[in-house]
Parts: C-alpha cells; structure tokens; sequence
C-alpha cells in the first residue's frame, strides 16, 4: 500500500520516439513520486527527459513517440476538499490518449504551465475567452459565472486590472503577465496537480520572483501539488520540497531538497551541483573564485546506447568492469533517499 | 576635439579618472570611457512618418573599463544595454555623448566622431560575441570561413595564412584544428559558442563586448565556456564588457558591475560592494530577487511591484520612483544626480547616503 500522501507515481516509465534514422529513448526508466500538497522539483539539462516524462503524466506525448512502457498510476482524491482521504486509483498508462477520461483530467485536475506563454495561448482569442472556456469545459457553469471566476483567478494571480485584462489578447501583455494569464488559465479549476515546465526560464530575475511568489502562495491556498521542472537549480532551493534529478531519461536521484544540496549521492549530482557559481560563495570569497567545475565530456548523441550506466564515460567515480557493464538498479541508500549507481548498496531493506 | 569646460566639471567619471591621475592612483587611463551617451529611438507614426517621440534606450551613460578587467553591464530586458554594446562597436550610431577609446593604431579617440575607415581600424581591437550561437553563425559557411572572415575582410592574412591562424583560435578555444572543413550544424550550442568565441578573438582585440554570451546554454555547458573566457583573459590580456542579465554568472565573472534601468546606470561600483552593500533600491531589489543554489530558509525579500517603466514614456524625476519602497517626494520631481558616494561607488538616488540597504548574501536563521 502506498503512502496515503502520494498523489501520482511514475514507476519505470519508458517514452521512445521512433524516428527514421533511429530510436530516441527520451525517457528510459523514471521513477517518481509526487505527493499531494507538495512540491517536486524535476532538475537536468537538456535532453535529460524531464519534458517528455511531464508530457507522458498527461498523454500529450507528440508522435512518433509513445510509452512504451511502465506505469502512471493517479490516486485521485474522490472530492477536491483537500481534507479527504479517499482515492480513485487510476491507471495513466492505460487510458486512451484521446479519450474522454484523460481529457477530464487535463485542465481540471491536472494542469499545464509552459515556458513560453505566447505558444500556450491563442493569438487570435482574448485571454478571458481562453480561461472561460476552461472552465465551462469542467464546471459546467454558464458563461457570465465562467468569468466571474476567470475575473477572479485573474486577480488571485496578482493581474494588475483583471477587469480590463480580461479583454485583452495575449500580444498586449508583458511577458509576466502572459505567464499570469496562463496560470490563472491551468489554475481555474483548482487541480489537484500543477506541472511547471521552466514557467520563469523567459522572465526577468524580478518578475521570476513575483512568479515563484504567486506559485507558493497558490499552492497554499489551493492545497495542490506542483511538479516543477527546471535546469536552475537556485530555482529548485527556493521552490521544492522534493527533487528528482535526471540524466539521459532516467532519475538518477531523488530525494528532499536539504539532502540534495547537502548531500548529494550521485556524480551527475554532485558535479552538477559545483558547476555553477553560488552567490553567496562568490562574494564572499572573491580572492580564491574558484573556477567552475566542468563534467567532461559531453552528453552522447540520443541516439547511442551505452553499456553499464549511462553517466560511466563522464563519472569521475567510474568503476571499471561494473560501470560500464552493469546498469545499476534504484536503491535507497539512506531513507527517503534514493540513487541510481553502484557506489552505493540498500540501507534499508525493501 | 577639446572638450568643453563645462563638461568636464559635470560629469563624475571623468571628474574621478583625473583627479585619480592627478593623484598618481591610476597611472593609466581607463581603456574606454563612455561619457553622456545617449542613444534614442524615434517613433513614427501615420502615413508621413512623422516623429511622434523616442524610445530613449540609452540616456545619458557614462562609465569606464580599465585595461585588463571585466565590467559587468546587469539589467533586464529594455533597460539598454545590448543597445551601449553596440553603440560602443559603433554597430549603430549613437545621438549624442562620447566613447573615448585607447585604440592601438590611432592613440586616444572618441569613437563617436570617428569616420568610416578610422571606424574600420578601430574594429581590429573592439570585437563582440553574441548570445545565440545558432544565430550568429551563417549555417552555410565551414568553419573556416567563419573564424578566418575577420582576417580577410581586414586584409591581414590570405591563403595558407589564414588556415594556420584561424587552426591557432580553434585550438585556444577547444576545438580540434581538422573541424575547420566542417558546418556550424554539425556542432552543440556549446560548441558553437567557441566557434563564435574564436572568430571575435582571431584578431587579438583589445576590448570585447560580451552580450550574454552564457544565456543559451546549459548549466554545465556554461560552467566550460565562463573557464574558457577567463583563461583567454589572461592569456591574451583582454578587456571585457560582460552584459548579462544572470546576476550569479556576472558576479562569478566580473570585477566591477554597473546595473541599468530604463536606460541609465544607477549604480556602479566593485562587484563584492555592489553585491553585498547596494546603495540603490533597485539593485536591492535585484539582489533579493536572485535565486540562490541554497535551500537554508532566509529573511524574507522584498519584493518589485508593477511593471518595469516604458521608455517611450519614461516617469517623472527619477524613473524608478513609482516602484520604489523608499520613495520621498524630492524622488519624482527630480531627476537624482549620478553622483560618487564612495572610492569608485557611484549612485544615482536622492536617498543613497541615508538608506540602509540589504545585499544579496542575507542572513540565514
């Protein structure tokens, strides 16, 4: 029985795309927990997978990919009273990616927010016509109630004049507001899920702020979980309670946000981690700015298979004739904190 | 051309740079000093394009770069500092001021008053990397082509020549010498940022202009180029303007950091002070708003509400007013001075002297 708290679990996830001039295994074996109420921030680069798998939760995977295989499971909670502890368990994997069940999901209990909000809007549609008809679709409300509470979503939003805005078509907005628009859009109908993908990578370091703001403040108030995705690790500190790192498509690591600061296990991890410059180290140890720590190498071409782990040629912990030959299995190596590679064994037993 | 008297007592940057000559501190002169420029867009409407009014991307500029140091340019996006980038190639003209520059060739000039081919000349040692490394190189050219255009459009190298140079920069920048057959489609975005890096530096340039050179790149990816332009600093003893909007990779990299807002710098000053004791709101503002690789909770911020000003249509007194917490009356009737409040710290607010402002490194509980 899993915990009661566990809204959706990715177990194994597969995602390959079948293109002419070969496979892509976008994700190869992602493992991930998102519990209800909580954050789960989804850190790597690009290529690493952490898009696809957001895509795959929501069956919006673009051909000519497809899950190939693995499991989504979705513990929906039976009322959206977040007090109650009742589930419906329902199997992600198995629903028809055009079908009606997933599609009352989408919007209503789970919800999208994009990097680049001009492309998650509609040019030629006023930003209320495009939140209204989210919620019609759901609430089955009429329309002047459907923007009553559009109105509303504007303004918890923190939308300067929602009243006014709410007219306005995506082209007269900031690049903040955009991104206002669309929350108030994926969050109109108070899901039990929102999934970020790089929702402030495109604003500027004070309206990213106000955004992650907004976001903590949402999520208070709505009781909803958030699955945030990003490669900005300052990001991750300020917004997750739970980060799952990811390599090539697979978690290499997860587990809360202390200990992946603190006590990072993986290499990918811990060389992530000191290559990028850390405020608060630079200024005050400006003499001996230390120079970056790079990965060497680079990431391998998408469409090579490697042996053994896929991080071995780039690990400086490499072991040989185990990490090269042998793909390592996800263990917890300390409670509540797993890793995918050989240098560590199961503390506890499962 | 001599300056007019006037100017020279107004303007604190020049005030300093002789006073500190005089004094015997400094016993050159910065390598470029940009005084009052000013860069503004007109905007026309109607069928007889008339004038209607300007966009003033850059108003009223002034700082200095000494030879050998980076000088961060932070700010976000329309506050005007892509626009002083170019402004000081000479990429775009500027509407008035001056950018005084100590050219190997032609001695200490103003690059605003430059002709055609003293322009040209000037292009040998003031060179810039641009942000998108799939934009910036032509897809249809070999690598060659591309490290090697700078040489043959100056007519200092051909043939054979050429090739040992342009095997020399690729070598300097990591890349291995036999790419150069190859097409820029064939290489990463890292990669092609040293592409980029090569062709700027083929000349061996004094000063190069930075424009977010990192911002398209991934995390690790960052990490290699950010090295790499600190070692070719070194090594062929370059002069950066490093403009960024990533206040953690400009603090990594720079010596000195001026912050720009709406088209005027507010702040100036070595990159620890300006990071750890800003005197102006705005760069107070920034600092709290940087997301630190660092989970320990923190003193709450303050956060920027509203949007930032329009430069077409600027507000009154000092721009940033109608955003600012510790706003006074003085603040939008007046324009504040840029002023010197402390050794090579320069402010423009009205209040700099007696406000208490929090840095970027903030207590942890």
């Amino acid at each position: 029985m899993p915990d009661s708290d566990v809204l959706v679990e990715i177990k194994d996830l597969h995602t390959y795309f079948y293109l002419t001039e070969g496979v892509v295994q976008a994700v190869d074996g992602a493992d991930l927990t998102i519990r209800r109420r909580k954050t789960l921030g989804v850190v790597g680069e690009s290529g690493c997978g952490k898009s696809i798998t957001s895509l795959s939760l929501l069956r919006l995977v673009p051909q000519p990919g497809r899950i190939v295989s693995g499991e989504i499971i979705y513990y929906r909670p039976v009322s959206k009273d977040t007090s109650s502890e009742t589930v419906d368990v329902v199997k992600i994997d198995k629903l028809d990616p055009k079908g009606s069940e997933i599609r009352h999901i989408r919007g209503d209990q789970i919800s999208m927010v994009f990097q680049e909000p001009m492309t998650a809007m509609s040019p030629v549609r006023t930003i209320g016509q495009q939140i209204t008809e989210v919620i019609i679709l759901h609430q089955k409300v009429s329309k002047s109630e459907a923007r009553k509470r559009a109105i509303d979503m504007l303004a918890r939003a923190k939308m300067p004049r929602p009243e006014k805005v709410i007219d306005d078509y995506p082209f007269q907005l900031s690049g903040g507001m955009r991104q206002r628009a669309v929350i108030a859009m994926a969050l109109s109908c108070h899901p039990n899920l929102l999934i970020a993908d790089e929702p402030t990578t495109a604003l500027d370091v004070t309206t990213e702020a106000q955004i992650l703001d907004l976001m903590r403040n949402l999520q208070n108030d709505l009781g909803m979980a958030i699955m945030y995705i990003t490669h900005n690790l300052g990001v991750i500190a300020e917004m997750a309670d739970e980060v799952a790192v990811m390599y090539l498509g697979k978690v290499v690591e997860q587990t809360d946000i202390k200990s992946i600061f603190f006590n990072p296990l993986h290499p990918y991890t811990q060389a992530l981690l000191s290559s990028i410059p850390h405020l608060d180290e630079t200024i005050t140890h400006t003499n001996r700015r230390r120079r970056l720590n790079v990965i060497k190498g680079m990431v391998p071409d998408p469409y090579s298979r490697l042996a053994g782990c896929t991080f071995h040629p780039r690990c400086p912990q490499m072991i040989p004739d185990i990490c090269d030959q042998v793909e390592p299995k996800n263990v917890q190596a300390n409670p509540g904190h797993m890793v995918r590679c050989h240098l560590y064994h199961d503390a506890v037993g499962s | 051309m001599p300056e007019p008297v006037s100017q020279i007592e107004t303007n604190p940057i020049q005030t300093a740079t002789m006073r500190t000559l005089a004094e015997g501190e400094l016993t050159v002169e910065p390598l470029l000093e940009v005084l009052n420029l000013k860069k503004y867009f007109p905007i026309k409407r109607g069928f007889l394009k008339r004038v209607v009014g300007h966009v003033k991307a850059v108003d009223d500029v002034s700082f200095y770069v000494n030879e050998g140091e980076t000088l961060g340019l932070v700010g976000e996006s329309g506050c005007g500092k892509t626009t002083t980038g170019r402004c000081i190639l000479r990429a775009i003209d500027a509407s008035s001021g001056h950018v005084w520059f100590k050219d190997p060739t032609l001695g200490r000039v103003d690059i605003n008053q430059l002709g055609k081919d003293q322009v040209r000349t000037i292009r040998r040692s003031i060179r810039m990397i641009f942000q998108d490394p799939y934009a910036s190189l032509n897809p249809r050219m070999t690598l060659q082509e591309i490290v090697g255009a700078p040489l043959r459009a100056m007519g200092i190298a051909h043939g054979k020549e050429i090739e040992d140079r342009v095997a020399e920069m690729l070598t300097k920048v990591g890349l291995r010498p036999e790419y150069m057959r190859r097409y820029p489609h064939a290489f990463s975005g890292g990669q092609r940022q040293r592409i980029g890096l090569a062709r700027s530096l083929v000349l061996y340039p004094k000063f190069v202009v930075c424009d977010e050179p990192v911002s398209a790149l991934d995390v690790s990816v960052q990490a290699q180029i950010l090295n790499l332009l600190k070692d070719l600093q070194e090594q062929m003893g370059l002069t950066f303007l490093f403009v960024a909007h990533d206040l953690s990779v400009v603090a990594h990299i720079s010596d000195r950091v001026a912050v720009m807002y709406v088209g005027k710098i507010v702040e100036m000053a070595s990159m620890t002070e300006l990071f750890a004791a800003p005197k102006h709101p705005y760069t107070e503002a920034l600092m709290a708003a940087i997301p630190i690789p660092n989970p320990t909770p923190r003193v709450k911020k303050i956060l920027l509400t509203g949007e930032v000003a329009n430069p077409a249509n600027p507000p009154s007194g000092c721009y940033f007013h109608p955003r600012c917490t510790y706003v006074k009356d003085i603040c939008s009737a007046e324009d504040p001075p840029f002023e010197e409040i402390a050794p090579s710290h320069y402010v423009k607010c009205h209040r700099a002297r007696e406000l208490s402002l929090t840095g970027a490194v903030r207590v942890s509980l």
